[in-house]
This record gives C-alpha cells, structure tokens and sequence, in this order.
C-alpha cells in the first residue's frame, strides 16, 4: 500500500513539473506578444521608463499617427490587394492543374509533377534577383516599343509571382488529396452525362473544401507576411505592402525614438492574423499532417 | 475519336497555366541563378559579359563571404538542434500525458509561426534593447545583472538563434503532436507492464515510429532555415554590428548593389549547392529501416 501512494506522489509530481514548464514556455510565448500591443497604446514619454510598467492611459493617437502619417493605412490597403489577388490566381491555376496531374494519365503526367515536386526545393529568396532582372529587362523593352512600363512597381505583377512561387507546394497538397478519391465519382458523373469541366467543378471542387481551406490558409499567412518579393519587385516605396512597410517605419523610427508608432504599426500587422487563427486554428492545425514540407 | 480530343483539350487547359507560370517565375529564374553566375553584369548596365569561373574564384578568396557562409552553417546547426529537440520533447509529453489545457497549449504554441518575421523582430528589439528599457536586461537587473548588449557584436547570433528557435518551436511540436497520436496506444501499455520508464518509451517507441516524419522534416528544416535566417537577419541586424550577423543570403542581397548581379549569383550558386549537398546528407545519415504499426 505505502509503495502505492509513493508512486502516485512521484506521478504527482511529475505532473506538477510538466505543468510549470508548458506554462512557462506560454508564457515566455504571450508575454512579448501581449507586452507589444500593451506599448503600442504608451506615451514617447513611457517608452523610457520601466518596461513593466502599465500604460497610464490609452494613448491611441499612436495608431492615428501610424495608419495617417506613417503611412500604415495604404500600406494595409496594398496588403489586401495583393493579398487577395495572389489567393485568387493561385486557386484558379493550382485547382484545376493538381486535379488532372493526379488523376488523369496523359503524356508528360510523370514530367509535370516530378517537375512541381522539385519547384519544393527552390528557395524562392535568390530566384527573386533574376525575376526582378527579368522585369526590369522587360520594362525597358516595354518603353522603346510603347513608350511605357508596367513590370516593376505593379501589384498584379507581385501577385502573379506569390501565385506563381507557391504553386509547388499547393499543388503537392492539393492532388495529395485528390488522388485519395475514388475513380467512381467521375465515373458516375460521365454516365449521367457530365462533362469533364461540369464533373471537376460541381462534384470534384465541392469535396476537396477541407483541402482548400488548408491552402488558403498557409498562402494566406505567407503572402500576407511576405516583404521581400515585394521589397525588390516594387522600387515605388509608396506602393509596398504593411510588412516591408513596416520594416521600413521600424528602422526609421528607431533612430527618430519614437516607439508608439512603431508599436502601433505592429499590432496593425498582427491584428488581421492573430483575429484570423483564432477562428480557424482548428482547420489549420489539422492541415498541418499534410502541410509538413512548408518551407 | 472525339471525347478523346475532348479529354485531351480538357488536361491541357487545366495544366497549361500553371505549367506556364510555374516555367517562366521558376524554372526560368532558377536557370537564370546560374547562368548569370558565370556573367559579369553591373547594377546598371544590363549588358553582360562571359567570364567563366572567375566569379567563384573571387568568391573563394572573399573573407566576408565566407564569414557569411560560416555563421549561416552555425545557425543551421544550432537552430535545428534547439528547435528539433525541444519540438520533439513537448510533442511527446503533450501527446502521451492527459493534461488539461491541452488545446490552449497547442493553440498559443502555434502562434509565433503565423506573425510576419518583421513582426517577430519588432517584439525582439523590444526584448533585446540595450538599455534598461529592455526587456532581458530589465530582468536581468532584478538580479543584479549588468546590463547586456544583446544585438553587440558578441552575443548577436545567439539572439538570433533565441529568436528563430522562438519561431519556429510551435510549429514543429503541432506536427510532431499529429504524428505521435498516430501511434497505437496498446504498445506503450505492454511496455508499461515490462516495466520500460516514459523515457525508454520515448527513444524506443515514439521515436523509432515517427521517424519517416522527422527525417522529411530535417531534409525540410536545412532550406527553410537558410530562408528563414536571411529574413531574420534583415528585419533584426541588417547583417551588423561589424558583418557579425551576416548571412550568406542577405550578402549575395548586398553584394547585388556592390558587386553587380553576376558576383550575388555565384553566391547564389553556393548556397543552393550547399543546401541541396547538407538536405541530401541528412536525408542519408537519417536513413533507417521503415518501421510500421
């Protein structure tokens, strides 16, 4: 009996150690993350003083200053366009692109994919340097001919590249799941009379929502996180995106002290992820078993 | 005759754009990371000019670059380690003990995985400020600690490491929390009646049974960490004080403006052979004999 309860103390106890250090590492996780939107509402004044010490009131002049003066508020507005438009041309090409390299046999099938699997390994941080040579090149032809450029500082452009440099990875998902489907829905879908676009649209597309969800979701963490595609594809500074934006404000401010901008401008750019994951932190959790390859 | 054509029509306008897209912002450029390497083309002038190897020999004498290049390799290994052991070690108590608050754990682990890395840095030059505005150095002074000048050029790759560890913790310990749940809960009950302590079932059962997934996720973790260190580097340092925090990726960036696109490609060509040669040798050195549940 005695040896009984001297395991279920030791089992106690264990358990004791366990809570402290997850509740120590959440804490060293919120803690940096809360203190950030708690400067965000200081006075210049307050960011000299202890760093522990509560705001005196709401200073939200701060957020005022960055979304008017600091820019932050077009910065936003290019962020969701961008955002937006890249989700969109990434969806429209990936969609259909992984449902037939997964489940239709056609010349070159084998090619195409062991192509996209290897686009898994580029790493889109040195290809960027000869996209924008590319560009840069295509503008200047552009302007002999027309008299005009359009390839450098053009948010559709950034787009189609976001778009363009995530299709390995969603398309990898993406027929991972396709090719989990059984050959009878379509076969069902052709006797009835179907077409192949009908059949891919209406029955196929529907199905694949948990899938989908997931893609959007990484996608959308990264092209809405993203700064240096952009920083190097848009030389216009006015027509950057919040997080290059906000690189920007944080080394400028620094050397100008004034921190409550800054820490505003960064509670804008957490805001839309943090609101956005806690709604979905299921789905996006649960995607993760396929999303392992995320670079 | 004609549902064959039908077919064939249809494959092709669904492959077709993103075979396109996928050639002319990928494959092209990635072609063009080489060729331009053996070029010499300046920052203004776009007329280039075949030098052979000459860039790469330069490079071989370039101090700076192969700084770079070092403190590259020492994040790779030091962020791996820290991250993969700690990711594993919680995965596993997290998966195997019934706590309460699970899902509150696993939801504020994940956080630090969707914040933007200029995000990220922000709160760290928040964290890491010289003086006792600092968060660090305010907790050291409860102490009696002086204070430290974290992003200095002595301790600047271990903030660095702090931070990307930081980042990257939640998202390998939810992947790692998915793979163990997999694994049957019947075998860690008979070795508990052999009397196998929770460490032995770690290493001799949760371990040996996800190993497929953490050999993908170390071949993986090379390149991102590559990536992942020159973002750091350029929204925390800027690859400062003194190049102590240059990384290999953020000097080709540099070297673009200072040294034409040739040399920056040639440093390019560096860093994708090595990354491909370091996820091949993990992809060997890892490999073990699949084992099933």
């Amino acid at each position: 009996m005695k040896l009984k309860s001297e395991a279920n103390s030791g089992e106690r106890l264990y358990k004791i150690f366990i809570y402290v250090v997850l509740g120590l590492l959440a804490v060293l996780i919120l803690v940096p993350v809360l203190w950030v939107v708690m400067a965000s509402v200081k006075e210049t004044v307050e960011h000299y003083g202890n760093p522990w010490a509560l705001p005196t009131h709401l200073h939200w002049q701060n957020f005022v200053d960055a979304w008017n003066k600091a820019d932050m508020g077009a910065y936003m507005g290019h962020s969701v366009l961008v955002t937006g438009l890249a989700l969109v041309i990434l969806l429209v090409v990936a969609l259909p692109a992984s449902y037939c390299l997964a489940r239709f046999k056609f010349v070159g099938q084998k090619f195409f994919n062991t192509c996209f699997m290897a686009g898994l390994f580029i790493n889109v941080n040195y290809i960027v340097v000869p996209i924008y040579l590319m560009l840069a090149d295509g503008d200047k032809w552009l302007k002999n001919f027309l008299g005009n450029t359009f390839l450098l500082n053009n948010h559709v452009v950034v787009a189609i590249v976001y778009a363009a440099t995530a299709l390995p990875f969603t398309i990898y998902l993406l027929s991972s799941y396709f090719a989990t489907l059984p050959h009878d829905f379509e076969e069902a879908a052709y006797i009835d009379g179907a077409g192949y676009w009908r059949t891919m649209l209406e029955i196929i597309f529907p199905m694949a929502k948990p899938s989908i969800i997931t893609v959007v979701l990484f996608n959308f963490l990264s092209f809405w996180n993203e700064y240096i595609i952009v920083k190097t594809l848009v030389v216009d500074k006015d027509l950057w995106t919040l997080p290059a934006g906000l690189l920007n404000l944080m080394q400028a401010q620094q050397s100008a002290a004034e921190y409550g901008p800054m820490y505003a401008g960064l509670v804008l750019v957490m805001l839309p992820v943090l609101i956005l994951y806690m709604c979905v932190q299921k789905n996006l959790t649960k995607g993760m078993t396929v999303g392992g390859l995320k670079g | 005759m004609k549902s064959n054509l039908k077919r064939r029509a249809f494959v092709f306008a669904c492959v077709a754009p993103a075979v396109i897209l996928f050639t002319i912002f990928m494959v092209v450029p990635t072609f063009n990371v080489f060729r331009l390497s053996l070029f010499q083309r300046s920052t203004f002038n776009p007329e280039e000019t075949f030098i052979g190897l000459q860039n790469f020999e330069m490079l071989m004498k370039d101090a700076a670059f192969i700084r770079s290049m070092q403190n590259m390799l020492l994040l790779i290994v030091m962020v791996t380690i820290f991250t993969m052991g700690t990711a594993l070690l919680f995965a596993g108590i997290l998966t195997r003990e019934k706590l309460k608050g699970q899902n509150f754990f696993r939801i504020v682990f994940y956080i630090p995985n969707i914040l933007s890395v200029v995000v990220i840095s922000g709160i760290f030059s928040a964290i890491y400020a010289p003086d006792d505005t600092g968060m660090l150095n305010s907790i050291l002074g409860l102490f009696g600690g002086k204070n430290i000048a974290w992003k200095g050029e002595q301790h600047v790759m271990t903030s660095i490491v702090i931070a990307m560890v930081w980042q990257a913790i939640g998202y390998y310990m939810v992947m790692y929390m998915s793979s163990m749940a997999a694994v049957p809960e019947s075998l860690y009950e008979s070795a508990g009646l052999d009397g196998a302590s929770r460490v032995a079932q770690f290493f001799q059962i949760t371990i040996p049974l996800i190993w497929t997934n953490i050999r993908t996720t170390l071949t993986f973790f090379v390149i991102s960490t590559i990536n992942m260190a020159y973002l750091f580097v350029t929204a925390m340092t800027g690859g400062g004080p003194n190049r102590a925090s240059n990384v290999a990726l953020f000097y080709m960036y540099e070297q673009k403006n200072k040294s034409g696109y040739g040399y920056a490609m040639a440093i390019g060509v560096v860093i994708f052979l090595v990354s491909f040669g370091l996820s091949a040798l993990v992809n060997k050195v890892t490999e073990r004999e699949v084992l099933e549940y």
